[in-house]
Protein backbone atom coordinates (compact mmCIF):
# COMPACT_ATOMS: atom_id res chain seq x y z
CA UNK A 1 0.00 0.00 0.00
CA UNK A 2 1.41 3.34 -0.97
CA UNK A 3 0.76 6.22 1.34
CA UNK A 4 1.70 9.07 -0.91
CA UNK A 5 -1.70 10.57 -1.77
CA UNK A 6 -1.84 14.28 -0.95
CA UNK A 7 -5.23 13.74 0.75
CA UNK A 8 -3.53 12.04 3.68
CA UNK A 9 -1.62 15.15 4.70
CA UNK A 10 -4.70 17.29 5.44
CA UNK A 11 -3.02 20.46 4.30
CA UNK A 12 -6.30 22.24 3.55
CA UNK A 13 -7.64 24.18 6.52
CA UNK A 14 -10.73 26.06 5.41
CA UNK A 15 -14.00 27.20 6.98
CA UNK A 16 -16.78 24.90 5.77
CA UNK A 17 -19.28 26.35 3.31
CA UNK A 18 -22.56 27.28 5.06
CA UNK A 19 -25.84 25.79 3.92
CA UNK A 20 -28.63 27.93 5.47
CA UNK A 21 -31.23 26.45 3.08
CA UNK A 22 -30.71 22.98 4.50
CA UNK A 23 -31.24 24.13 8.07
CA UNK A 24 -34.43 26.00 7.18
CA UNK A 25 -35.80 22.99 5.27
CA UNK A 26 -35.04 20.66 8.18
CA UNK A 27 -36.79 22.96 10.68
CA UNK A 28 -39.89 23.37 8.50
CA UNK A 29 -40.25 19.66 7.81
CA UNK A 30 -39.74 18.73 11.46
CA UNK A 31 -42.41 21.24 12.48
CA UNK A 32 -44.92 19.86 9.97
CA UNK A 33 -44.24 16.28 11.05
CA UNK A 34 -44.56 17.16 14.74
CA UNK A 35 -47.88 18.87 14.06
CA UNK A 36 -49.17 15.84 12.12
CA UNK A 37 -48.18 13.38 14.82
CA UNK A 38 -49.62 15.61 17.51
CA UNK A 39 -52.96 16.00 15.71
CA UNK A 40 -53.20 12.25 15.36
CA UNK A 41 -52.36 11.62 19.02
CA UNK A 42 -54.54 14.41 20.40
CA UNK A 43 -57.56 13.73 18.18
CA UNK A 44 -60.49 13.25 20.58
CA UNK A 45 -62.00 10.70 18.20
CA UNK A 46 -59.06 8.30 18.65
CA UNK A 47 -59.19 6.23 21.80
CA UNK A 48 -55.65 5.33 22.82
CA UNK A 49 -56.74 2.82 25.41
CA UNK A 50 -58.40 0.73 22.73
CA UNK A 51 -55.22 0.83 20.65
CA UNK A 52 -53.12 -0.45 23.54
CA UNK A 53 -55.76 -2.97 24.52
CA UNK A 54 -55.74 -4.60 21.09
CA UNK A 55 -52.07 -4.19 20.26
CA UNK A 56 -51.23 -7.53 21.89
CA UNK A 57 -54.64 -9.11 21.60
CA UNK A 58 -54.30 -12.88 20.91
CA UNK A 59 -56.55 -12.63 17.86
CA UNK A 60 -54.46 -9.82 16.40
CA UNK A 61 -51.25 -11.74 17.09
CA UNK A 62 -52.72 -14.85 15.45
CA UNK A 63 -53.70 -12.75 12.45
CA UNK A 64 -50.16 -11.32 12.26
CA UNK A 65 -48.71 -14.84 12.50
CA UNK A 66 -50.94 -15.98 9.64
CA UNK A 67 -49.84 -12.97 7.60
CA UNK A 68 -46.18 -13.92 8.09
CA UNK A 69 -46.93 -17.56 7.28
CA UNK A 70 -48.78 -16.59 4.09
CA UNK A 71 -45.96 -14.25 3.05
CA UNK A 72 -43.24 -16.84 3.61
CA UNK A 73 -45.13 -19.67 1.90
CA UNK A 74 -46.29 -17.70 -1.10
CA UNK A 75 -42.84 -16.12 -1.63
CA UNK A 76 -41.25 -19.58 -1.44
CA UNK A 77 -43.67 -21.06 -3.96
CA UNK A 78 -43.45 -17.96 -6.17
CA UNK A 79 -39.63 -18.04 -6.19
CA UNK A 80 -39.49 -21.66 -7.33
CA UNK A 81 -42.15 -21.04 -9.97
CA UNK A 82 -40.46 -17.78 -11.05
CA UNK A 83 -37.10 -19.49 -11.54
CA UNK A 84 -38.78 -22.16 -13.64
CA UNK A 85 -40.56 -19.51 -15.71
CA UNK A 86 -37.34 -17.51 -16.15
CA UNK A 87 -35.44 -20.58 -17.35
CA UNK A 88 -38.36 -21.42 -19.67
CA UNK A 89 -38.32 -17.92 -21.09
CA UNK A 90 -34.59 -18.21 -21.78
CA UNK A 91 -34.96 -21.71 -23.25
CA UNK A 92 -34.29 -22.56 -26.87
CA UNK A 93 -37.66 -24.30 -27.04
CA UNK A 94 -40.13 -21.90 -28.68
CA UNK A 95 -43.18 -23.48 -27.07
CA UNK A 96 -41.71 -23.15 -23.56
CA UNK A 97 -40.88 -19.51 -24.28
CA UNK A 98 -44.41 -18.79 -25.47
CA UNK A 99 -46.02 -20.53 -22.49
CA UNK A 100 -43.83 -18.63 -20.01
CA UNK A 101 -44.50 -15.30 -21.73
CA UNK A 102 -48.25 -15.94 -21.85
CA UNK A 103 -48.27 -16.85 -18.17
CA UNK A 104 -46.41 -13.69 -17.24
CA UNK A 105 -48.65 -11.54 -19.46
CA UNK A 106 -51.80 -13.02 -17.99
CA UNK A 107 -50.93 -12.80 -14.31
CA UNK A 108 -49.39 -9.35 -14.57
CA UNK A 109 -52.16 -8.10 -16.80
CA UNK A 110 -55.10 -8.79 -14.51
CA UNK A 111 -55.67 -7.26 -11.05
CA UNK A 112 -54.51 -9.28 -8.06
CA UNK A 113 -57.82 -8.64 -6.31
CA UNK A 114 -59.67 -10.19 -9.24
CA UNK A 115 -57.39 -13.23 -9.17
CA UNK A 116 -57.95 -13.69 -5.44
CA UNK A 117 -61.72 -13.62 -5.86
CA UNK A 118 -61.43 -16.04 -8.78
CA UNK A 119 -59.56 -18.64 -6.74
CA UNK A 120 -61.95 -18.07 -3.86
CA UNK A 121 -64.90 -18.84 -6.14
CA UNK A 122 -63.25 -21.80 -7.86
CA UNK A 123 -65.81 -24.09 -6.27
CA UNK A 124 -68.58 -22.44 -8.27
CA UNK A 125 -66.84 -23.18 -11.59
CA UNK A 126 -65.62 -26.65 -10.64
CA UNK A 127 -67.80 -28.02 -7.84
CA UNK A 128 -65.67 -31.17 -7.57
CA UNK A 129 -61.98 -31.80 -8.03
CA UNK A 130 -61.54 -35.10 -9.81
CA UNK A 131 -58.21 -36.65 -10.65
CA UNK A 132 -58.32 -39.64 -12.95
CA UNK A 133 -57.53 -40.74 -16.47
CA UNK A 134 -59.40 -38.51 -18.95
CA UNK A 135 -62.07 -40.12 -21.16
CA UNK A 136 -62.27 -43.20 -18.93
CA UNK A 137 -63.97 -44.22 -15.72
CA UNK A 138 -60.77 -44.48 -13.72
CA UNK A 139 -60.86 -42.00 -10.81
CA UNK A 140 -58.14 -41.70 -8.19
CA UNK A 141 -59.48 -38.70 -6.33
CA UNK A 142 -62.88 -37.01 -6.09
CA UNK A 143 -63.63 -34.34 -3.49
CA UNK A 144 -65.75 -31.19 -3.33
CA UNK A 145 -63.63 -28.19 -4.25
CA UNK A 146 -64.54 -26.32 -1.08
CA UNK A 147 -62.98 -29.11 1.00
CA UNK A 148 -59.70 -29.24 -0.94
CA UNK A 149 -59.26 -25.54 -1.61
CA UNK A 150 -60.01 -23.76 1.63
CA UNK A 151 -59.97 -19.98 1.64
CA UNK A 152 -56.40 -20.18 2.95
CA UNK A 153 -55.37 -22.41 0.04
CA UNK A 154 -57.17 -20.19 -2.46
CA UNK A 155 -55.38 -17.13 -1.07
CA UNK A 156 -52.04 -18.89 -1.13
CA UNK A 157 -52.55 -20.00 -4.75
CA UNK A 158 -53.63 -16.53 -5.84
CA UNK A 159 -50.70 -14.74 -4.21
CA UNK A 160 -48.09 -17.30 -5.35
CA UNK A 161 -49.21 -17.47 -8.97
CA UNK A 162 -49.42 -13.68 -9.26
CA UNK A 163 -46.09 -13.08 -7.57
CA UNK A 164 -44.37 -15.71 -9.74
CA UNK A 165 -45.16 -13.62 -12.83
CA UNK A 166 -43.40 -10.55 -11.41
CA UNK A 167 -40.51 -12.48 -9.88
CA UNK A 168 -39.91 -14.38 -13.11
CA UNK A 169 -38.80 -11.17 -14.81
CA UNK A 170 -36.54 -10.33 -11.86
CA UNK A 171 -34.92 -13.76 -11.98
CA UNK A 172 -34.55 -13.55 -15.76
CA UNK A 173 -32.82 -10.17 -15.48
CA UNK A 174 -30.52 -11.68 -12.85
CA UNK A 175 -29.59 -14.62 -15.05
CA UNK A 176 -28.94 -12.31 -18.01
CA UNK A 177 -26.68 -10.14 -15.85
CA UNK A 178 -24.16 -12.98 -15.52
CA UNK A 179 -21.38 -12.77 -18.10
CA UNK A 180 -21.63 -15.43 -20.83
CA UNK A 181 -17.96 -16.27 -20.21
CA UNK A 182 -19.08 -17.89 -16.97
CA UNK A 183 -21.21 -20.51 -18.74
CA UNK A 184 -18.44 -21.05 -21.28
CA UNK A 185 -15.89 -21.69 -18.54
CA UNK A 186 -18.36 -24.04 -16.85
CA UNK A 187 -19.00 -25.88 -20.13
CA UNK A 188 -15.29 -26.22 -20.80
CA UNK A 189 -14.93 -27.96 -17.42
CA UNK A 190 -17.56 -30.51 -18.44
CA UNK A 191 -20.41 -29.10 -16.36
CA UNK A 192 -23.94 -29.84 -17.56
CA UNK A 193 -26.40 -27.05 -18.27
CA UNK A 194 -28.41 -27.64 -15.12
CA UNK A 195 -25.29 -27.89 -12.93
CA UNK A 196 -23.97 -24.66 -14.43
CA UNK A 197 -27.26 -22.91 -13.71
CA UNK A 198 -27.41 -24.14 -10.12
CA UNK A 199 -23.78 -23.74 -9.06
CA UNK A 200 -22.37 -21.00 -11.28
CA UNK A 201 -25.04 -18.76 -12.81
CA UNK A 202 -27.79 -18.52 -10.17
CA UNK A 203 -25.44 -17.80 -7.21
CA UNK A 204 -24.06 -14.86 -9.19
CA UNK A 205 -27.50 -13.80 -10.39
CA UNK A 206 -28.63 -13.64 -6.73
CA UNK A 207 -26.70 -10.41 -6.32
CA UNK A 208 -28.97 -8.76 -8.89
CA UNK A 209 -32.11 -10.67 -7.89
CA UNK A 210 -32.08 -10.06 -4.13
CA UNK A 211 -32.70 -6.30 -3.83
CA UNK A 212 -35.87 -6.27 -5.98
CA UNK A 213 -37.01 -9.54 -4.38
CA UNK A 214 -36.80 -7.79 -1.01
CA UNK A 215 -39.16 -5.22 -2.43
CA UNK A 216 -41.47 -7.95 -3.64
CA UNK A 217 -41.51 -9.57 -0.20
CA UNK A 218 -42.49 -6.30 1.44
CA UNK A 219 -45.16 -5.84 -1.19
CA UNK A 220 -46.37 -9.41 -0.60
CA UNK A 221 -46.66 -8.91 3.15
CA UNK A 222 -49.03 -6.03 2.49
CA UNK A 223 -50.89 -7.78 -0.36
CA UNK A 224 -51.95 -10.53 2.04
CA UNK A 225 -54.45 -7.98 3.40
CA UNK A 226 -56.36 -8.31 0.12
CA UNK A 227 -57.30 -11.82 1.22
CA UNK A 228 -59.90 -10.12 3.41
CA UNK A 229 -62.25 -10.45 0.41
CA UNK A 230 -62.21 -14.24 0.70
CA UNK A 231 -62.23 -14.20 4.51
CA UNK A 232 -58.72 -15.48 5.25
CA UNK A 233 -58.23 -14.49 8.89
CA UNK A 234 -54.91 -12.70 8.46
CA UNK A 235 -54.03 -9.47 10.26
CA UNK A 236 -56.16 -6.99 8.32
CA UNK A 237 -59.22 -9.27 8.23
CA UNK A 238 -58.94 -9.89 11.97
CA UNK A 239 -58.59 -6.18 12.70
CA UNK A 240 -61.65 -5.30 10.62
CA UNK A 241 -63.66 -8.15 12.12
CA UNK A 242 -62.94 -6.85 15.61
CA UNK A 243 -63.73 -3.27 14.65
CA UNK A 244 -67.02 -4.27 13.05
CA UNK A 245 -68.08 -5.36 16.52
CA UNK A 246 -66.65 -2.62 18.72
CA UNK A 247 -66.87 0.12 16.06
CA UNK A 248 -63.30 1.30 16.82
CA UNK A 249 -62.30 1.30 13.15
CA UNK A 250 -59.44 3.82 13.32
CA UNK A 251 -57.93 2.28 16.46
CA UNK A 252 -57.78 -1.18 14.93
CA UNK A 253 -56.34 0.17 11.70
CA UNK A 254 -53.58 1.76 13.79
CA UNK A 255 -53.00 -1.61 15.50
CA UNK A 256 -52.79 -3.38 12.13
CA UNK A 257 -50.55 -0.68 10.66
CA UNK A 258 -48.22 -1.01 13.65
CA UNK A 259 -47.76 -4.74 13.11
CA UNK A 260 -47.32 -4.41 9.34
CA UNK A 261 -44.56 -1.87 9.98
CA UNK A 262 -42.89 -4.04 12.61
CA UNK A 263 -42.95 -7.11 10.37
CA UNK A 264 -41.59 -5.25 7.36
CA UNK A 265 -38.80 -3.76 9.45
CA UNK A 266 -37.83 -7.20 10.68
CA UNK A 267 -37.82 -8.49 7.08
CA UNK A 268 -34.93 -6.13 6.36
CA UNK A 269 -32.52 -8.21 8.45
CA UNK A 270 -32.56 -11.46 6.49
CA UNK A 271 -32.49 -9.30 3.36
CA UNK A 272 -29.24 -7.65 4.39
CA UNK A 273 -27.76 -10.96 5.50
CA UNK A 274 -28.56 -12.58 2.15
CA UNK A 275 -27.20 -9.64 0.19
CA UNK A 276 -23.93 -9.88 2.08
CA UNK A 277 -23.82 -13.65 1.66
CA UNK A 278 -24.24 -13.50 -2.11
CA UNK A 279 -22.12 -10.38 -2.44
CA UNK A 280 -19.04 -12.37 -1.45
CA UNK A 281 -16.26 -11.91 -3.92
CA UNK A 282 -17.96 -8.89 -5.51
CA UNK A 283 -17.03 -6.10 -3.09
CA UNK A 284 -14.32 -3.74 -4.34
CA UNK A 285 -11.56 -5.67 -2.62
CA UNK A 286 -12.94 -9.19 -2.87
CA UNK A 287 -14.56 -10.50 0.28
CA UNK A 288 -14.12 -7.22 2.11
CA UNK A 289 -11.55 -8.93 4.31
CA UNK A 290 -8.56 -6.84 3.41
CA UNK A 291 -10.26 -3.52 2.92
CA UNK A 292 -7.96 -0.67 3.82
CA UNK A 293 -9.42 1.49 6.54
CA UNK A 294 -8.22 4.99 7.12
CA UNK A 295 -7.94 6.43 10.58
CA UNK A 296 -9.10 10.02 10.55
CA UNK A 297 -8.93 10.84 14.25
CA UNK A 298 -6.08 12.95 15.68
CA UNK A 299 -4.37 13.31 12.32
CA UNK A 300 -5.99 16.64 11.33
CA UNK A 301 -4.70 18.26 14.53
CA UNK A 302 -1.14 17.37 13.66
CA UNK A 303 -1.38 18.79 10.18
CA UNK A 304 -3.13 21.92 11.42
CA UNK A 305 -0.18 22.51 13.70
CA UNK A 306 2.16 21.79 10.80
CA UNK A 307 0.28 24.22 8.58
CA UNK A 308 0.49 27.04 11.11
CA UNK A 309 4.19 26.38 11.61
CA UNK A 310 4.69 27.03 7.94
CA UNK A 311 3.14 30.43 8.27
CA UNK B 1 11.00 -34.41 -35.24
CA UNK B 2 10.63 -35.16 -31.55
CA UNK B 3 6.89 -35.88 -31.62
CA UNK B 4 5.78 -39.34 -30.56
CA UNK B 5 3.45 -39.95 -33.42
CA UNK B 6 0.20 -40.55 -31.58
CA UNK B 7 -2.32 -38.04 -32.88
CA UNK B 8 -4.19 -36.19 -30.11
CA UNK B 9 -6.18 -33.76 -32.21
CA UNK B 10 -7.12 -34.29 -35.82
CA UNK B 11 -9.01 -31.61 -37.68
CA UNK B 12 -10.19 -32.75 -41.11
CA UNK B 13 -11.44 -30.05 -43.51
CA UNK B 14 -13.17 -28.16 -40.71
CA UNK B 15 -15.60 -25.51 -41.94
CA UNK B 16 -17.51 -22.94 -39.96
CA UNK B 17 -19.66 -19.98 -41.01
CA UNK B 18 -21.62 -17.30 -39.25
CA UNK B 19 -24.40 -16.62 -41.73
CA UNK B 20 -22.70 -15.83 -45.01
CA UNK B 21 -19.40 -15.11 -43.31
CA UNK B 22 -17.11 -18.13 -43.72
CA UNK B 23 -14.81 -18.05 -40.69
CA UNK B 24 -13.05 -21.38 -41.20
CA UNK B 25 -12.44 -22.61 -44.73
CA UNK B 26 -11.40 -26.24 -44.61
CA UNK B 27 -8.85 -26.39 -41.83
CA UNK B 28 -6.63 -29.48 -41.74
CA UNK B 29 -4.41 -29.91 -38.77
CA UNK B 30 -2.92 -32.63 -36.58
CA UNK B 31 -1.50 -32.25 -33.08
CA UNK B 32 0.39 -35.19 -31.65
CA UNK B 33 0.50 -36.26 -28.06
CA UNK B 34 2.89 -34.15 -25.99
CA UNK B 35 3.16 -31.56 -28.74
CA UNK B 36 2.77 -27.80 -28.27
CA UNK B 37 1.15 -26.05 -31.20
CA UNK B 38 0.98 -22.28 -31.39
CA UNK B 39 -1.66 -20.66 -33.56
CA UNK B 40 -0.67 -17.24 -34.85
CA UNK B 41 -2.51 -14.85 -37.06
CA UNK B 42 -4.15 -11.45 -37.28
CA UNK B 43 -7.41 -10.89 -35.40
CA UNK B 44 -10.38 -12.21 -37.33
CA UNK B 45 -8.28 -14.96 -38.88
CA UNK B 46 -10.45 -17.63 -37.23
CA UNK B 47 -7.85 -18.98 -34.81
CA UNK B 48 -9.94 -18.45 -31.67
CA UNK B 49 -13.02 -19.84 -33.39
CA UNK B 50 -11.06 -22.92 -34.41
CA UNK B 51 -9.93 -23.40 -30.80
CA UNK B 52 -13.52 -23.15 -29.57
CA UNK B 53 -14.58 -25.72 -32.16
CA UNK B 54 -12.15 -28.26 -30.77
CA UNK B 55 -14.06 -28.60 -27.48
CA UNK B 56 -17.36 -27.98 -29.26
CA UNK B 57 -18.09 -24.62 -27.62
CA UNK B 58 -18.92 -23.82 -31.23
CA UNK B 59 -20.44 -26.40 -33.55
CA UNK B 60 -18.86 -26.88 -36.96
CA UNK B 61 -20.59 -26.86 -40.32
CA UNK B 62 -18.33 -29.25 -42.17
CA UNK B 63 -15.48 -31.69 -41.63
CA UNK B 64 -14.58 -33.63 -38.50
CA UNK B 65 -12.64 -32.95 -35.33
CA UNK B 66 -11.24 -35.90 -33.40
CA UNK B 67 -9.72 -35.57 -29.95
CA UNK B 68 -7.98 -38.82 -29.11
CA UNK B 69 -10.19 -41.37 -30.83
CA UNK B 70 -13.39 -39.47 -30.18
CA UNK B 71 -15.31 -37.50 -32.78
CA UNK B 72 -16.25 -34.25 -31.09
CA UNK B 73 -19.95 -33.47 -30.78
CA UNK B 74 -21.24 -36.31 -32.95
CA UNK B 75 -21.48 -40.03 -33.27
CA UNK B 76 -20.86 -41.49 -36.69
CA UNK B 77 -22.46 -44.71 -37.81
CA UNK B 78 -21.51 -45.49 -41.38
CA UNK B 79 -22.02 -42.24 -43.23
CA UNK B 80 -24.67 -40.92 -40.87
CA UNK B 81 -23.85 -38.38 -38.14
CA UNK B 82 -25.92 -38.28 -34.97
CA UNK B 83 -25.78 -35.23 -32.74
CA UNK B 84 -24.57 -36.15 -29.26
CA UNK B 85 -26.64 -35.47 -26.16
CA UNK B 86 -25.34 -32.47 -24.21
CA UNK B 87 -24.39 -34.84 -21.38
CA UNK B 88 -22.08 -36.76 -23.68
CA UNK B 89 -20.55 -33.56 -25.03
CA UNK B 90 -19.97 -32.45 -21.44
CA UNK B 91 -18.25 -35.77 -20.86
CA UNK B 92 -15.97 -35.21 -23.87
CA UNK B 93 -15.08 -31.73 -22.60
CA UNK B 94 -13.94 -33.07 -19.22
CA UNK B 95 -10.69 -34.27 -20.74
CA UNK B 96 -10.04 -30.97 -22.55
CA UNK B 97 -8.91 -28.03 -20.43
CA UNK B 98 -9.48 -24.51 -21.66
CA UNK B 99 -8.01 -21.19 -20.59
CA UNK B 100 -9.71 -17.99 -21.71
CA UNK B 101 -8.46 -14.55 -22.59
CA UNK B 102 -10.71 -12.97 -19.91
CA UNK B 103 -9.87 -15.71 -17.33
CA UNK B 104 -13.58 -16.36 -16.61
CA UNK B 105 -12.93 -17.40 -13.02
CA UNK B 106 -16.09 -17.86 -10.98
CA UNK B 107 -16.15 -14.58 -9.00
CA UNK B 108 -18.36 -15.91 -6.20
CA UNK B 109 -15.88 -18.66 -5.34
CA UNK B 110 -12.40 -18.40 -3.81
CA UNK B 111 -9.37 -19.52 -5.80
CA UNK B 112 -9.46 -22.93 -4.11
CA UNK B 113 -13.21 -23.29 -4.60
CA UNK B 114 -12.77 -22.42 -8.28
CA UNK B 115 -10.30 -25.27 -8.63
CA UNK B 116 -12.28 -27.94 -6.71
CA UNK B 117 -15.74 -27.17 -8.14
CA UNK B 118 -15.55 -29.35 -11.25
CA UNK B 119 -13.54 -32.24 -9.73
CA UNK B 120 -16.14 -32.60 -6.95
CA UNK B 121 -19.30 -31.73 -8.86
CA UNK B 122 -18.49 -33.20 -12.26
CA UNK B 123 -15.83 -35.87 -11.79
CA UNK B 124 -17.20 -36.99 -8.41
CA UNK B 125 -13.90 -36.86 -6.57
CA UNK B 126 -14.05 -36.86 -2.76
CA UNK B 127 -13.80 -33.37 -1.29
CA UNK B 128 -10.66 -34.12 0.75
CA UNK B 129 -8.83 -35.47 -2.29
CA UNK B 130 -9.98 -32.58 -4.46
CA UNK B 131 -8.71 -30.04 -1.92
CA UNK B 132 -5.35 -31.79 -1.61
CA UNK B 133 -5.01 -31.87 -5.39
CA UNK B 134 -6.10 -28.23 -5.72
CA UNK B 135 -3.59 -27.11 -3.12
CA UNK B 136 -0.75 -28.81 -4.94
CA UNK B 137 -1.91 -27.30 -8.26
CA UNK B 138 -2.10 -23.81 -6.74
CA UNK B 139 1.39 -24.34 -5.34
CA UNK B 140 2.53 -25.40 -8.80
CA UNK B 141 1.31 -22.12 -10.33
CA UNK B 142 2.89 -20.18 -7.45
CA UNK B 143 -0.32 -19.21 -5.64
CA UNK B 144 -0.32 -21.44 -2.58
CA UNK B 145 -0.96 -18.48 -0.27
CA UNK B 146 -3.82 -17.11 -2.37
CA UNK B 147 -6.08 -20.17 -2.04
CA UNK B 148 -8.69 -18.37 0.03
CA UNK B 149 -8.76 -15.12 -1.90
CA UNK B 150 -11.60 -14.24 -4.24
CA UNK B 151 -10.76 -13.54 -7.90
CA UNK B 152 -11.43 -9.82 -7.42
CA UNK B 153 -8.60 -9.77 -4.86
CA UNK B 154 -6.11 -11.19 -7.35
CA UNK B 155 -4.19 -9.50 -10.15
CA UNK B 156 -4.91 -10.49 -13.74
CA UNK B 157 -1.83 -12.67 -13.89
CA UNK B 158 -2.76 -14.43 -10.67
CA UNK B 159 -6.32 -14.96 -11.91
CA UNK B 160 -5.06 -16.50 -15.12
CA UNK B 161 -2.80 -18.86 -13.19
CA UNK B 162 -5.75 -19.93 -11.02
CA UNK B 163 -7.68 -20.51 -14.26
CA UNK B 164 -4.87 -22.77 -15.49
CA UNK B 165 -4.93 -24.67 -12.18
CA UNK B 166 -8.72 -24.97 -12.46
CA UNK B 167 -8.42 -26.51 -15.93
CA UNK B 168 -5.62 -28.86 -14.82
CA UNK B 169 -7.67 -30.10 -11.86
CA UNK B 170 -9.80 -32.14 -14.28
CA UNK B 171 -6.63 -33.94 -15.41
CA UNK B 172 -7.11 -33.10 -19.07
CA UNK B 173 -5.21 -34.84 -21.85
CA UNK B 174 -5.28 -31.65 -23.91
CA UNK B 175 -5.09 -27.97 -22.96
CA UNK B 176 -6.47 -25.15 -25.10
CA UNK B 177 -5.24 -21.60 -24.48
CA UNK B 178 -7.20 -18.75 -26.05
CA UNK B 179 -4.89 -15.71 -26.00
CA UNK B 180 -4.08 -16.33 -22.34
CA UNK B 181 -1.90 -13.26 -21.91
CA UNK B 182 -3.68 -10.73 -24.14
CA UNK B 183 -5.69 -9.18 -21.30
CA UNK B 184 -2.72 -8.87 -18.95
CA UNK B 185 -0.53 -5.94 -18.02
CA UNK B 186 2.88 -6.46 -19.64
CA UNK B 187 4.68 -7.08 -16.35
CA UNK B 188 2.28 -9.92 -15.46
CA UNK B 189 2.67 -11.83 -18.73
CA UNK B 190 5.91 -13.51 -17.70
CA UNK B 191 4.47 -15.42 -14.72
CA UNK B 192 1.70 -16.90 -16.83
CA UNK B 193 4.09 -17.86 -19.64
CA UNK B 194 6.38 -19.51 -17.06
CA UNK B 195 3.54 -21.71 -15.88
CA UNK B 196 2.70 -22.62 -19.47
CA UNK B 197 6.34 -23.38 -20.22
CA UNK B 198 6.52 -25.77 -17.23
CA UNK B 199 3.31 -27.40 -18.38
CA UNK B 200 4.74 -27.92 -21.86
CA UNK B 201 7.90 -29.44 -20.38
CA UNK B 202 5.79 -31.87 -18.33
CA UNK B 203 4.53 -33.31 -21.61
CA UNK B 204 1.07 -31.76 -21.81
CA UNK B 205 -0.45 -31.53 -25.27
CA UNK B 206 -1.22 -27.85 -25.82
CA UNK B 207 -2.82 -25.67 -28.47
CA UNK B 208 -2.06 -22.03 -27.81
CA UNK B 209 -3.59 -19.08 -29.64
CA UNK B 210 -1.14 -16.30 -28.91
CA UNK B 211 0.55 -13.11 -30.02
CA UNK B 212 3.66 -13.92 -27.97
CA UNK B 213 6.10 -14.69 -30.77
CA UNK B 214 8.93 -15.22 -28.28
CA UNK B 215 6.96 -17.87 -26.44
CA UNK B 216 6.03 -19.59 -29.70
CA UNK B 217 9.65 -19.63 -30.83
CA UNK B 218 10.86 -21.09 -27.56
CA UNK B 219 8.13 -23.54 -26.55
CA UNK B 220 6.19 -24.55 -29.65
CA UNK B 221 6.91 -27.74 -31.56
CA UNK B 222 4.78 -26.49 -34.40
CA UNK B 223 3.70 -23.01 -35.36
CA UNK B 224 0.63 -22.54 -37.51
CA UNK B 225 -0.08 -19.24 -39.19
CA UNK B 226 -3.73 -18.61 -40.03
CA UNK B 227 -5.32 -15.82 -42.03
CA UNK B 228 -8.88 -15.35 -43.27
CA UNK B 229 -9.98 -18.80 -42.21
CA UNK B 230 -7.21 -20.82 -43.83
CA UNK B 231 -3.90 -22.26 -42.65
CA UNK B 232 -1.40 -20.20 -44.59
CA UNK B 233 1.76 -21.82 -43.33
CA UNK B 234 2.83 -24.31 -40.71
CA UNK B 235 6.01 -25.96 -39.60
CA UNK B 236 8.59 -25.83 -36.87
CA UNK B 237 8.99 -22.40 -35.28
CA UNK B 238 12.37 -21.66 -36.83
CA UNK B 239 11.08 -22.17 -40.36
CA UNK B 240 7.84 -20.29 -39.96
CA UNK B 241 9.05 -17.44 -37.75
CA UNK B 242 12.53 -16.87 -39.17
CA UNK B 243 12.15 -17.89 -42.79
CA UNK B 244 8.47 -17.55 -43.66
CA UNK B 245 7.68 -18.65 -47.19
CA UNK B 246 4.37 -16.89 -47.59
CA UNK B 247 4.01 -13.14 -48.11
CA UNK B 248 1.09 -12.92 -45.67
CA UNK B 249 3.15 -14.56 -42.90
CA UNK B 250 6.00 -12.15 -43.55
CA UNK B 251 3.68 -9.15 -43.42
CA UNK B 252 2.13 -10.33 -40.17
CA UNK B 253 5.45 -11.05 -38.48
CA UNK B 254 6.78 -7.66 -39.53
CA UNK B 255 3.75 -5.94 -38.01
CA UNK B 256 4.04 -7.86 -34.72
CA UNK B 257 7.79 -7.79 -34.14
Amino acid sequence: MQNTEPGNQHDIVARPLRHPGRIIAAVVITAILAWLVWSLISAPTVNHEIIFKYLFDPLILQGAALTVWLTVLSMAIATILATTLAVMKLSENVLLRIIASAYIEFFRGTPLLLQIVFWGYLGIIFPNIIIGIPFSNVVFFNQPTSVVITSFAAGLIALSLNEAAYSAEIVRAGILSVDSGQSEAAKSLGMSGWYTMRRIVLPQAMRVILPPMGNETISMLKSTSLLAVIAVTELYTTATQISSQNLAQIELLVVAAFWYLVMNTILGFPQRYLERRFGRGFTPQGGGLTRTTRVWSSKPKQTKAGASDER
Amino acid sequence: MNAKLTPMVRALSVKKSYGSNEVLKSINLTVHQGEVLCLLGPSGSGKSTFLRCINHLEGIDGGRIYVGDELMGYRQVGDVLYELHSKDIAKQRQSIGMVFQRFNLFPHLTALENVIEAPIGVAGIARQDAIAKAESLLAKVGLKDKANEYPSQLSGGQQQRVAIARALAMEPKLMLFDEPTSALDPELVGDVLDVMRDLAKSGMTMIVVTHEIGFAREVADTVVFMDQGVVVESGNPKEVLDNPREARTKAFLNSVL
